[in-house]
């Protein structure tokens, strides 16, 4: 927003806002380092706990592909006509050798699903470390620099916002054919923008706080305030952030997938996977497998927000209740 | 006659962290008419006590009664409640601004109240409140009826939130802090206005205030508080000229404004007990001179026959602690020992920021100012005068638009990048705000050995037992090298910015407002402790203050500031008694006046021993609001 | 003002340059041939080379660009190389569909998502609220489709084999035409989108609330005696408003490529769909078309949100005069 409102000028007296740093404040003194607050108040949510041990398991899953496999006997592209259809042509549910059902391929849908996780983690992993690296550096450098390159960053940032991102990306896709490395690509080039503005606008904020005048005046370099004042302020939002970006980066791969424009089949991913059951509407009669990938996604999404959420708590107990940090 | 009767209240307010027990067992009586004041230091809990009072508090847990004319409000029903709120009870906060809706009109805001309480129409609600409005004297108030908080000075919404607190003619106002956020001269004139309308409407007031001063002018009868207790309750004549209890004692002899200048303040040692568990005696006991081994049990109420209630142990006068002693001055350092007696020469100073729309904002304006080598200057003006970008200009923070700042012979504007950073070594600040001049996610040893590390003058150990000794030297605990600035309470933060700044012995050090955020008996140890670095490293102070009293208590001379320009500048003394500038005067009437010290003329006539195994309190039902402030 | 949305329009024209300029630069390096497409796979190499003159693509690319923008400011946006016909034809028939489903689920998500995010804001902690949260998250993580697949499972094809009919399949059914009928055929489309994007809201209106509740004038307000209810709307969530009315115009703005899952899955024709298959054909001033569209909406949106802004701040409106 361009608009920007002046901030009313503080009260001269610290007298506390909120009751959360009130009473902070009235608390003893506790001689622990933040890490460690930080992981004693993670161990204490249990959603936190919940989800990082769904995630772990989902990892665990996908790194066990092969195993799976080699378990079942059934390859991710296998195709088992006999076994895994009806005689009719339709797949066959969850039963002893199809654990969680065939596809309309006879493909096992286990084995399809353990490979698809390799996909959705890679990509919501990797594309979302590398937009944050890049929403890190474009609203660091435009926050802290100012003037005329935050001008030029910010209206760039404001243009990537103002695409239709949905239509430019499967235009891309479809022009280009669709890649894993596209896909992921494509997900970065649209997802940067968020962190780079929350970025930028703490940096402007932090600029301005009294603890860099002081560096300044005590002759601190730029590089030094930079890495020793600013960015320990910024890794907060960072971890944060980038947590909550896997989820959807997942969902915008499945999506992409989804429309045939991701991954390219007989690849597994549960995008396609999900893509297959739309098809003809068949998963109206073989619910198995869209409950199974759309299961497992969400799932994953949901571990991710969770612990995006529980992050957040417990780095940042203050800002999450609602008061505004000391 | 009785007005307001609260007795035994206890509020405790469940945390994240534990239960805060904010107000413990507090009574007192306010009559109609007076003007009732209500001190002590933040964090006492005034604000949650007359909150609590209003029902204002979400989640808090209450007992006791207050029985305001004949009803318990502490069990009335919500709404009921809701019908004493703004019509028989008015409230006025601290900060005028953010206490104001920001997105409607404060004529829509008075009108609201109102016709919340009155079957009126919106054309006799408009004009009462116009009507309102000029009686606090707000100018123009039919044009300013439509016009929005932020579009007021601090001191006209100050006047709003009184004409919105008065709109139904209220039997009590509750102001809690009316005056902190506003600037001494505005203070005064709020006062006088609260005053008059108490007068005018028959209205009683209930004031609180960190600030002796403020209440030592206005009030009848007041109470002192401390740690969530009542200490002291009396006319505020006797209770202020000749305290009975040794913590109102100590915040008397702790005020600036109270002391003769030269004359050092004597400080309560230590900070206020945590109201997650405090102490079940006594609760100045760990801070108190003339503390006792009995005080570790319940003081008793011990009442004067001149009607001064006092919550403590002690049966006669509270004791005089010796003033602290102060080392010897030494002589002001200089490198050059030809160097002559000024340090810093600001010559026709000019600054103005350039604005996107319409002109430059003049901010300084042809300042020309001496600092000499070894004093102290002060420099007062009200808030957005000019103050801290005059300090920043000397420290070459900002460059000026023109004129010129000479430090120790050397122009800044011409100085290299090697000279502008060895110049950092030889002036430094100090900042208001201890809170946001720490970085909150860095450890205090290495924001103090942050001079050291940017001038790469010691590292590893060695920086670390230089940090420790400047923590020794400023009166901080040296173990406490690892911990986070969150870890401290204001005052010490402070201590850590001073650190900071004499960690490479700088000839000038700038003091911009070192002790407005720190409450009286905390202000008293920094300003000693300034004091004594002054005298045994021999610094030059640029002190900074909107408050004059702390101002003339420390400097040899004083420059005031209005709007941009220098306009008197003279010896502390000299200024003080014989003021040429009329906005000066205007400040030295606003500054409060020192309390005359009588000696006590006081009869012990009863000791009430607190109910220790009495019949447990009643717990009245935890009063919901929706949603409020947690 | 004039100048702030002076600049605001020469920003979305800006925007709307570079995206047609990138689809164009797509498309040009593209390795499809339009004229085989067009032409059909038996078609010879002259009457390729014919329909390249026709339609320009033999000449440079900006000439076919300046070409095209100047075509498009006279309103003729092209024709389909697939169909043959207008684009404008095309979109046309398309664009009811979208805007009735666009127009249908942002009131739903606001009539549902807002409330929720109000109620757990007054009662933080409580269980209400943690119901509130519980359906914010959840519906924050779930896939636009895989809600879809499981309604149309669960609410079409779970009763209709068991002989009751509660909602088509899908299709489409202009409003002019059966009011209810349009109302009936997007039920399950509307709601699908409006949990997902009610969930946003709800988290946003909670976290904007539990700030403005927290205010000091909120305080004052409830010392003035006003009701609960009072400081609940005309206090508190008109404060809260601003933030809720930025996301709004983002999300109504990029609803026009949002919707294109929901379309698929439900198999509705509009203009999500139409931009799938064009792009799957490669039909070049399709996709131009509707990537400007896209564009369009959301400059116009931001546009819109602008303004509202500055009605809804006092100091910004104050600023302005
Ligand atoms: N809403 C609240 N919840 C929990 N603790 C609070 C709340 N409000 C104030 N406190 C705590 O209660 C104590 C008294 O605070 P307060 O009444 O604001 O003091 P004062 O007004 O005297 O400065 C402080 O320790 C403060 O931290
Ligand atoms: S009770 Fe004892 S410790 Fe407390 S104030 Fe009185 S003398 Fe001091
Ligand atoms: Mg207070």
């Amino acid at each position: 927003m361009s608009l920007s409102t002046s901030k009313p000028p503080a009260p001269r007296l610290a007298t506390p806002k909120t009751a959360a740093i009130a009473a902070r404040n009235a608390a003893d003194v506790q001689l622990r380092g933040s890490w460690s607050l930080t992981f004693a108040r993670l161990r204490r949510d249990p959603a936190s706990i919940g989800s990082i041990t769904v995630i772990l398991l989902i990892v665990a899953f996908a790194l066990g592909a092969p195993l799976v496999a080699a378990w079942t006997g059934h390859g991710p592209t296998e195709q088992f006509r006999d076994t895994g259809l009806s005689p009719s042509g339709i797949p066959v549910g969850p039963s002893a050798e199809f654990l969680l059902g065939a596809d309309q391929l006879g493909r096992d849908v286990l084995v399809r699903l353990a490979y698809g996780a390799q996909v959705s983690l890679l990509v919501g992993v990797v594309a979302s470390i590398a937009a944050s690296v890049i929403g890190v550096v474009v609203g660091v450098v435009a926050g802290f620099f100012g003037g005329p390159v935050d001008t030029v960053l910010s209206r760039i940032t404001d243009l990537v916002m103002s695409v239709p991102f949905l239509l430019c990306a499967i235009a891309l896709v479809a022009v280009l054919g669709p890649s894993l490395p596209l896909s992921i690509a494509v997900i970065v080039f649209f997802s940067w923008t968020g962190l780079a503005r929350v970025i930028r606008g703490q940096v402007m904020a932090l600029r301005h706080r009294e603890f860099v005048e002081a560096a300044r005046s005590l002759g601190a370099s730029r590089t030094s305030i930079m890495f020793r004042d600013i960015l320990p302020n910024l890794v907060v939002p960072i971890i944060v952030y980038t947590t909550l970006m896997i989820p959807s980066a997942i969902v915008f791969e499945a999506t992409l997938s989804f429309l045939g424009l991701g991954i390219v089949p007989p690849t597994p991913s549960w995008g396609n996977m999900l893509a297959d059951a739309a098809n003809g509407s068949l998963y109206l009669i073989a619910w198995w497998m869209v409950v199974v990938p759309g299961g497992a996604l969400l799932a994953l999404t949901l571990a991710f927000n969770l612990l995006g959420d529980g992050l957040r708590d417990a780095l940042d107990p203050a800002a999450s209740k609602g008061g505004k940090g000391a | 006659m009785a007005l307001l009767e609260v007795s035994n209240l206890v509020v405790d307010i469940p945390t994240e962290d534990g239960t805060v027990h904010a107000v413990q067992d507090v009574s007192f009586t306010v009559h109609e008419g007076e003007f009732f004041g209500i001190v002590g230091e933040s964090g006492s809990g005034k604000s949650v006590m007359v909150q609590s009072i209003m029902g204002l508090v979400a989640g808090a847990r209450t007992s006791g009664t207050v029985d305001f004319r004949g009803r318990n409000l502490l069990a009335l029903g919500d709404e009921a409640m809701r019908s004493v709120r703004g019509r028989e009870i008015g409230m006025i906060f601290q900060d005028p601004l953010s206490s104001l809706h920001p997105q409607y009109t404060v004529g829509w805001q008075i009108v609201e109240q109102i016709r919340a309480h009155e079957k009126i129409s919106q054309q006799a609600a408009k004009a009462r409140a116009i009507e309102l409005l000029e009686r606090v004297r707000i100018p123009d108030a039919a044009a300013r009826f439509d016009a929005y908080p932020h579009q007021f000075s601090g001191g006209m919404r100050q006047r709003v939130m009184i004409a919105m607190a008065l709109s139904l003619g209220p039997a009590l106002i509750i102001a809690d802090e009316p005056t902190t956020a506003l600037d001494s001269t505005v203070q005064a004139q709020i006062l006088d206005l609260l005053d008059e309308m108490r007068r005018e409407f028959g209205a009683t007031v209930v004031m609180i205030s960190h600030d002796l001063g403020v209440l030592a002018r206005v009030a009848d009868r007041v109470m002192v508080m401390y740690a969530g207790r009542r200490m002291e309750l009396g006319e505020s004549a006797n209770v202020l000229c000749s305290p009975a209890h040794p913590y109102t004692a100590g915040l008397l002899r702790s005020s600036a404004f109270n002391r003769e200048p030269g004359t050092p303040l004597v400080p309560i040692a230590g900070r206020p007990p945590s109201l997650l568990a405090p102490p079940s005696g006594c609760a100045f006991a760990a801070r108190c001179p003339d503390a006792m081994s009995i005080c570790s049990e319940r003081p008793p109420l011990r009442r004067y026959d001149d009607g001064t209630e006092v919550v403590c142990w002690l049966e006669g006068e509270p004791g005089e602690p010796p003033a602290p002693e102060l080392p010897p001055a030494v002589e002001a350092r200089s490198d050059d020992p030809a160097a002559d007696a000024s340090i810093v020469r600001v010559e026709s100073l000019r600054l103005a920021f350039p604005q996107r729309r319409g002109p430059a904002r003049v901010v300084l304006d042809d300042i020309t100012l001496e600092v000499r080598r070894g004093e102290t200057l002060g420099l007062v003006g009200e808030s957005g005068c000019g103050k801290t970008t005059l300090a920043r200009a000397i420290a070459g923070l900002v460059a000026p638009t023109a004129g010129t700042v000479t430090f120790d012979g050397h122009e800044l504007s011409t100085l290299g990048r090697r000279e502008w950073r060895s110049l950092r070594r030889r002036v430094q600040v100090v900042f208001q705000d201890p809170f946001g001049s720490l970085n909150p996610r860095r450890r205090v040893g290495s924001i103090i050995g942050d001079p050291f590390r940017i001038h790469g003058l010691a590292s590893g150990q060695g920086r670390r037992a230089e940090v420790q000794e400047l923590m020794e030297l400023v009166g901080l605990n040296p173990e406490h090298y690892n911990r986070f600035p969150s870890q401290f309470s204001g005052g010490q933060r402070q201590r850590i910015g001073i650190a900071r700044a004499i960690a490479l012995k700088p000839e000038l050090v700038i003091l911009d407002e070192p002790v407005s955020a720190l409450d009286v008996s905390i202000q008293a140890q920094v300003l000693n402790l300034l004091d004594e670095l002054q005298r045994t490293l021999g610094l030059t102070y640029l002190f900074i203050s909107h408050d004059l009293s702390v101002v003339r208590h420390v400097c040899d001379r004083i420059a005031v500031m209005e709007g941009g320009r220098i306009i008197e500048l003279d010896d502390a003394d000299r200024l003080y008694r014989d003021p040429q500038q009329p906005f000066t005067k205007r400040l030295l009437a606003a500054a409060a006046p020192e309390i005359p010290r009588t000696p006590a003329r006081r009869r012990l006539v009863r000791t009430a021993r607190p109910r220790e195994a009495g019949p447990a309190p009643v717990l009245l039902p935890e009063r919901a609001i929706e949603g409020a402030r947690r | 003002m004039t100048r702030f949305i002076l600049a605001r329009v020469g920003f979305g024209l800006l925007v709307l340059f570079l995206l047609s300029v990138f689809v164009f630069v797509l498309f040009y390096v593209s390795p499809s041939d339009p004229a085989r497409i067009i032409a059909g796979d038996k078609a010879t190499e002259e009457l390729m080379a014919q329909i390249r003159v026709k339609l320009g693509l033999d000449q440079p690319i900006y000439v076919q660009y300046l070409n095209f923008v100047g075509n498009l400011l006279r309103g003729d946006i092209g024709f389909s190389y697939r169909s043959g016909l207008p684009v404008s034809d095309l979109l046309y028939a398309r664009v009811p569909v979208t805007m009735s489903l666009v127009f249908g689920a942002v009131v739903l998500w606001l009539a549902i998502g807002i409330p929720i995010g109000i109620a757990s804001a007054k009662h933080p902690g409580s269980l209400r609220d943690r119901f509130g949260q519980g359906f914010a998250i959840v519906g924050i993580s779930f896939p636009t489709f895989v809600l879809g697949m499981m309604a149309l499972f669960l609410l079409y094809f779970l009763p209709t084999k068991a002989g009751v009919t509660l909602f088509p399949p899908g299709g489409y059914v202009p409003f002019a035409e059966d009011p209810l009928g349009w109302a009936w055929h997007l039920i399950l489309p509307w709601t699908t989108l409006a949990l997902v994007v009610a969930a946003v809201y709800a988290r946003l209106t909670r976290g904007q609330m539990l700030e403005v509740l927290g205010q000091d004038y909120i305080r004052t307000a409830r010392a003035k005696g006003l009701t609960e209810r009072r400081i609940t709307y005309t206090h508190a969530f008109r404060s809260a408003m601003p933030p809720l009315v930025t996301q709004l115009g983002i999300d109504i703005g990029l609803m026009l490529g949002g919707v294109i899952v929901i379309e698929q899955v439900f198999g509705l024709l509009g203009v999500g769909s139409l931009a799938v298959t064009s792009v799957a054909m490669q039909d070049r001033p399709v996709v131009i078309a509707i990537v400007l569209l896209g564009g369009v909406f959301v400059v116009v949106a931001n546009l819109v949100v602008d303004l509202l802004y500055a009605v809804l701040d006092s100091r910004v409106r104050t600023a302005a005069r």
